[in-house]
C-alpha cells in the first residue's frame, strides 16, 4: 500500500509532547491501543502537569505520552526515544534530551512562532539550531495549517478545527509506524458520533496526516514492528487502575459478594472510581464521600454489614484514613484499602510517581497496628493483586492494603484475558443463627487466628464491636493488662502467619551469586530489564521482585543472605531497604531516586555494575 | 410466624452500665429500651453505631448489633452499613462534641443525603469523657476547664444546622421528660429518611444544671414550648402564653391580650423550613425553647433506596454482570 521503503525494526520508543491542551494523552492512548491490537508488546508512560490547563506554551504546561511497542516482550516504556513528536518549542526543549542521536524529530512548525519562543523562554527558533539539525532527523510539518485545510469543508470554527491537529499528528505517526487507522476510526465514531461534524473533521485530519506521510517527499521510509511472540491467548490493552477495578469486581464475583466502594476523589486514584461506577450491574455500589475519613468509615460500616468493602486514595487521603484503618484492624473486619501512591510529602507531586508510602502503610497508625500489604508490579498485575488482597482479607478478617503507584495506575500493557471459570473461588462463611441460650463469642479464633464474621440480621449472634481493647474471645471491653498484651500479640501473629500461606519469593536468575536486586511495585519492569541485560553480559546478578510486603515471603531472609550484596532500588529514600535491614540484619545497599520519575533501565544497569565484584576496588 | 413479644429488658446487654450516677444518659437508655419493643423490629435487625464520648458507650449496653467507632464519624459508618443493608434499622448515638465539632462535616452530609437512619444527639453542652472542656454548644461566657475566662465561641444549634442541611426529620427532647422522649424517639424511628433527635442531657459532673431551665419540671413550663403538629404554640404553667409571627419575627404574647387565632400554628410538614428555622433559633432566656418534632417531611428519596435502585436498574438494563463479557468488552486480539 505504500510506495516507500518499509524498514523492519524490533521495537520503537516514541514520545508525543505538546501543550496540555493539545490532546497528547489521547494521541498516546490511541497509538498504544492500535499497537497492542497489531500484536506488539506495549508499555506506556503518560506524564502530565498537575494543572488542568497549565499556562499555554510554557515548559510547565508540557504534557507527554511515551510508548514503546515491540516485537519482543518488554517491561518498560523505554529509556531513549527513537522518535519524538513536538507541538511547540516548550515541548521540544523539555524532551529533546531523551531523543537518541539520529532519532526522528517531528515538529509542528506552526507551533514555532515568536510568541511561542517567548512562552517557552527560548531566544531563537530551536528548529534552526545546528545541533538539532545535525543530531536528529528533523521533519518540520505545518500541522495546524494542514489540519485547517483538511477539515475546511466541515464548517468548524478555527478554534475547533485547530483542535483536530492531534489527529493529524496521529495520522502521520500511524503512517510512519505502519499502524492501521481502523481502531482510531472506530474510536472517533464512538466518541464523537453524536457530533457528526466533529467526527468527520477528526477523521479527515487523521487521514490527512496519514496521506501527508505517504505522499510528501520528506519521509523516505516508514517502519514496521512485527507482532510480539506472546503466550497464546486473547489479549487486550489494560491500564493499572482499570485492572484494579476489574480485579475488585472479579473478587466480588468469586466470593459471591456485592461490592461497596467508598472513596473521595484524588489523583491518581480517581480512575478506579470512574471505572467501578460503570459496573453497577455487578452489584457495585460506589459512594463518593465528603472526605477520605467518611469514605473509609463507610467502608468499615459496609464490611460490618457483610459486604465486600473497598476504599482507595493516594498518600494524603491515606493519611486521613489512618485512624479508621486502626479501628478496622481492631474490629477485625475484612476490607481492602488501596493506596495509589504519588510524589509526597503532603500534596507533593500529584501527577508524578513515587514509592514513598511504604513506611506509612507499615506504621502509619497509632498503636500496634500491623496490616497485610501487597503491591502489584505492573498494570495487568493489579487485577491479580486485587483478588489476592480480598482473599487475604477474608481469610484473616483484616483490612489489607494494596500499594499501587501513579506509574502503574496510568501505564498500560497487553493483558491476557483470564478464563473466568479458572479463577479460584473465595470462600466466605458467615456463622449461622446461634442458639438462644449459648453465648456468642465474636472473638473466638480459628486456625488462622481469625474471628467469625457474624453479620447483623443473624439471630442469636448479637454482639458489639469497637475500638476499645477487647477481651479475648468475648470481645467485651477490657482494660486487663495481660489481656491487652495477648490481643496485641494475637493480632500481630495473625498477620505474621500469612507468610506461611503466601508463595515463597521467586527469583529471576540463580538463587545465589554476587548481587541480588530486590524491588517492589512499579519499578519491576525497569529492574527486571536491567538485571536481564546484566545477566546477558555474564554477571552473576539475580532479581527478586516482592509483591507481598507484609508479611514478607518466608524465604526472603535466606535469599538475601545467599548473595554477596543486595541492591534495593526504590523511588524513595530507602524504605524497603530499612525494613529488610532491620528484619534480616542484611546490609542492603540502596539505589534511590525521588524525582517524580520512574527508573530508566540504563541508570539501573549503571547502579548494578557499580556493585559487581569487578568494579569493587581491591 | 408471629414475632415473639419483647420487653425492654430483652434489649439490655449483659454489660454493666458505667456512666456516673445521676447522668442523664441513663434515662435515654431506659427510654430507648422501652420504645424498641413497640417498633416490631427484631433485635438482630437493629444496629447502634456511636462515635466517642460518654454517650457513645451506649451500644455496649444494648442487646442488638453495635459498633463503637471513632470520634465524630458514626454517621459515616452508618451510611456505609445502611447503603448496603437497607433491611436493618440503624441508630446513630452521638454527643454534642462528637457530632458538631470533629464530626460536623459528616453530620451535615448524612442529613443532606437523607440516609434512612436515626441520629440521637445527646447534648450536655460539654465534653464529658475528656472531663469538662467546652463544646460547640456551650453557652458564651461559660467557664469550663478550657475556658477559665469564659467561652468566647458562639454556640451552635444542632437543630439549625440540621434544618440548613434540609434534614427531613428534626426534633428535640429532654432526658428528664421521659414520656416526651419516648414519643419523640418513636416518631424518629417511624420516619423514613434521616431523623435527628437532639436530647438535652444533664452531665451532672461537669455541667450540672446547664439546662435545668428545661429539665426541671418546675421551670420547664415557663421555658419550654411543646410543639404539636396543627396546634398553636402555647406554654406557661397554665398555658397562659403563646407565640405569634409578626413580620418575620416570633413574639411571645399573653393569651389574655391576643386572640388565639393570632397564634402560630405549628406545621411540621411544611416543606419550606423557614418557620421551623425560626423555632430552632428560639433560645432561653430570651425565648422559650421548642421541644417535640420541628419538622417531619415524608416522601423525600433516601440515599439507601436510591443507591440500591441504581443497581437494580443497571441489572434490568444490562443484565447481571458477566466477567467474560467485561473482559472482552472493547478491542481485543488473539495470539495463536
Ligand atoms: C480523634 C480523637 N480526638 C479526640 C478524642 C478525645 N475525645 C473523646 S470524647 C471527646 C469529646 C466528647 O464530647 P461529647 O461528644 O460532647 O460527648 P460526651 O462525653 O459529653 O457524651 C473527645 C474530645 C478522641 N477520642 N479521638
Ligand atoms: S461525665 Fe457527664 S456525661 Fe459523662 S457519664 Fe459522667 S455525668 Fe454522664
Amino acid at each position: 500500500m505504500t510506495n516507500k521503503d518499509v524498514k523492519s525494526v524490533t521495537g520503537i520508543t516514541v514520545r508525543l509532547a505538546g501543550d496540555s491542551g493539545d490532546g497528547m494523552q489521547l494521541l498516546g492512548t490511541q497509538l498504544t491501543n492500535t499497537s497492542a491490537l497489531a500484536g506488539n508488546d506495549v508499555a506506556t508512560f503518560p506524564d502530565f502537569p498537575a494543572e488542568i490547563r497549565a499556562p499555554r506554551g510554557t515548559r510547565a504546561g508540557v504534557s507527554g505520552f511515551q510508548v514503546q511497542f515491540a516485537k519482543e516482550e518488554i517491561f518498560t516504556p523505554g529509556d531513549t526515544l527513537d522518535a519524538l513528536v513536538v507541538m511547540n518549542p516548550a515541548a521540544l526543549v523539555t524532551n529533546i534530551g531523551d531523543l537518541r542521536k539520529g532519532g526522528i524529530l517531528i515538529a509542528n512548525e506552526d507551533g514555532f512562532t515568536e510568541k511561542d519562543f517567548k512562552l517557552a523562554k527560548v531566544d531563537a527558533n530551536p528548529l534552526e539550531a545546528t545541533v538539532i539539525n545535525d543530531s536528529y532527523r528533523l521533519f518540520r510539518v505545518n500541522m495546524t495549517d494542514l489540519t485547517r485545510k483538511a477539515v475546511s469543508e466541515h464548517g468548524l470554527s478555527p478554534k475547533v478545527a485547530d483542535r483536530c491537529k492531534n489527529f493529524f499528528a496521529m495520522g502521520l505517526v500511524y503512517w510512519l509506524f505502519g499502524r492501521s487507522l481502523d481502531p482510531t476510526l472506530r474510536f472517533i465514531e464512538a466518541k464523537f458520533g453524536k457530533k457528526p461534524d466533529v467526527a468527520a473533521a477528526n477523521e479527515a485530519a487523521l487521514r490527512a496526516g496519514w496521506a501527508y506521510g505517504e505522499t510528501t517527499e520528506a519521509f523516505g521510509e516508514s517502519y514496521q514492528v512485527e507482532a510480539a511472540e506472546l503466550e497464546p491467548g486473547t489479549y487486550r490493552n489494560i491500564m493499572g487502575n482499570q485492572a484494579l477495578a476489574w480485579g475488585l469486581v472479579a473478587a466480588s464475583k468469586l466470593s459471591n459478594k456485592e461490592l461497596f466502594y467508598g472513596t473521595y476523589p484524588i489523583t491518581p486514584a480517581s480512575d478506579i472510581l470512574h471505572e467501578l461506577t460503570k459496573h453497577k450491574n455487578f452489584g457495585v455500589r460506589t459512594f463518593q464521600a465528603e472526605d477520605e475519613i467518611a469514605a473509609v468509615c463507610a467502608t468499615i460500616g459496609a464490611a460490618f454489614g457483610g459486604t465486600m468493602a473497598v476504599t482507595a486514595s493516594s498518600g494524603p487521603g491515606i493519611a486521613l484514613k489512618a485512624e479508621a484503618m486502626g479501628l478496622g484492624m481492631m474490629l477485625e473486619l475484612p476490607m481492602v484499602v488501596i493506596n495509589v501512591q504519588r510524589g509526597g510529602p503532603s500534596t507533593g507531586l500529584p501527577t508524578k510517581t513515587e514509592q514513598s508510602d511504604l513506611l506509612q502503610s507499615m506504621f502509619g497508625r497509632n498503636g500496634e497496628s500491623p496490616l497485610p500489604i501487597v503491591a502489584p508490579r505492573s498494570p495487568g498485575d493489579c487485577f491479580d493483586m486485587a483478588i489476592e488482597a480480598w482473599r487475604i482479607a477474608v481469610e484473616c478478617m483484616v483490612p489489607v492494603m494494596i500499594l499501587s503507584d501513579g506509574y502503574i495506575a496510568n501505564g498500560s500493557e497487553p493483558w491476557k484475558l483470564p478464563e473466568p471459570n479458572e479463577l479460584s473461588e473465595i470462600k466466605i462463611e458467615h456463622p449461622e443463627a446461634g442458639e438462644p441460650d449459648e453465648p456468642f463469642l465474636p472473638y473466638l479464633r480459628d486456625e488462622n487466628l481469625s474471628r467469625p464474621w457474624a453479620i447483623p440480621g443473624t439471630e442469636g449472634l448479637m454482639h458489639r464491636v469497637g475500638g476499645l481493647e477487647k477481651q479475648h474471645e468475648t470481645g467485651n471491653v477490657s482494660y486487663d493488662p495481660a489481656n491487652h498484651q495477648l490481643m496485641v500479640q494475637t493480632r500481630a501473629n495473625k498477620v505474621a502467619n500469612i507468610a506461611q500461606r503466601i508463595p515463597e519469593q521467586d527469583v529471576v536468575g540463580e538463587t545465589s551469586g554476587d548481587l541480588l536486586v530486590v524491588s517492589w511495585g512499579g519499578t519491576y519492569g525497569a529492574c527486571l530489564t536491567a538485571v536481564r541485560r546484566c545477566q546477558e553480559a555474564g554477571h552473576r546478578v539475580s532479581h527478586a521482585h516482592i509483591r507481598y510486603l507484609n508479611p514478607l515471603p518466608r524465604n526472603i531472609g535466606d535469599l538475601l543472605k545467599s548473595f554477596d550484596r543486595v541492591l534495593v532500588p526504590e523511588l524513595n529514600t530507602g524504605q524497603l531497604r530499612m525494613l529488610l535491614r532491620s528484619e534480616y540484619l542484611v546490609d542492603c545497599i540502596g539505589f534511590n531516586k525521588v524525582q517524580g520519575k520512574p527508573f530508566s533501565v540504563s541508570e539501573l544497569i549503571e547502579a548494578i555494575e557499580k556493585h559487581l565484584p569487578s568494579a569493587v576496588p581491591a | 410466624m408471629t414475632l415473639p413479644i419483647l420487653k425492654a429488658a430483652d434489649f439490655a446487654s449483659d454489660q454493666d452500665v458505667r456512666w456516673c450516677p445521676g447522668c442523664g444518659d441513663y434515662s435515654i437508655l431506659a427510654q430507648m429500651k422501652k420504645v424498641l419493643p413497640d417498633l416490631g423490629v427484631p433485635r438482630e435487625k437493629t444496629v447502634f453505631i456511636s462515635g466517642i464520648g460518654c454517650s457513645s458507650r451506649f451500644p455496649y449496653y444494648m442487646n442488638t448489633y453495635g459498633m463503637h467507632s471513632i470520634h465524630g464519624r458514626a454517621p459515616t459508618f452508618a451510611t456505609g452499613l445502611k447503603a448496603t443493608r437497607p433491611d436493618l434499622m440503624v441508630w446513630v448515638i452521638t454527643g454534642d462534641g462528637d457530632a458538631l465539632s470533629i464530626g460536623g462535616n459528616h453530620f451535615i452530609h448524612v442529613l443532606r443525603r437523607n440516609v434512612d437512619l436515626n441520629i440521637v444527639l445527646f447534648n450536655n453542652r460539654i465534653y464529658g469523657l475528656t472531663k469538662g472542656q467546652y463544646s460547640p454548644t456551650t453557652s458564651e461566657g461559660q467557664v469550663t476547664k478550657s475556658t477559665p475566662m469564659g467561652s468566647i465561641d458562639h454556640p451552635l444549634s444542632p437543630l439549625s444546622v440540621a434544618l440548613a442541611a434540609e434534614a427531613t426529620f428534626v426534633a428535640r427532647s429532654i432526658d428528664a421528660h421521659v414520656k416526651h422522649l419516648g414519643m419523640v424517639l418513636k416518631r424518629a424511628a417511624e420516619h423514613k429518611g434521616t431523623s435527628l433527635v437532639e436530647v438535652y442531657q444533664n452531665c451532672n459532673v461537669f455541667n450540672d444544671g446547664a439546662m435545668a431551665y428545661a429539665q426541671e419540671r418546675k421551670q420547664r413550663a415557663e421555658n419550654v414550648v411543646e410543639l404539636e403538629h396543627g396546634k398553636p404554640l402555647v406554654f406557661g404553667k397554665d398555658s397562659e402564653k403563646g407565640i405569634r409571627l409578626v413580620g418575620n419575627h416570633l413574639q411571645v404574647v399573653e393569651r389574655s391580650e391576643v386572640p388565639d387565632d393570632d397564634l402560630l400554628i405549628h406545621d411540621e410538614k411544611d416543606p419550606n423550613p423557614s418557620i421551623q428555622m425560626m423555632l430552632a433559633r428560639m433560645r432561653y432566656p430570651e425565648m422559650p425553647e421548642p421541644i417535640g418534632v420541628l419538622r417531619d417531611v415524608q416522601n423525600i428519596a433516601t440515599y439507601d433506596d436510591q443507591i440500591n435502585d441504581q443497581v437494580t436498574q443497571a441489572r434490568q438494563a444490562r443484565g447481571e454482570g458477566d466477567l467474560q463479557a467485561l473482559f472482552t468488552s472493547g478491542d481485543t486480539w488473539v495470539v495463536d
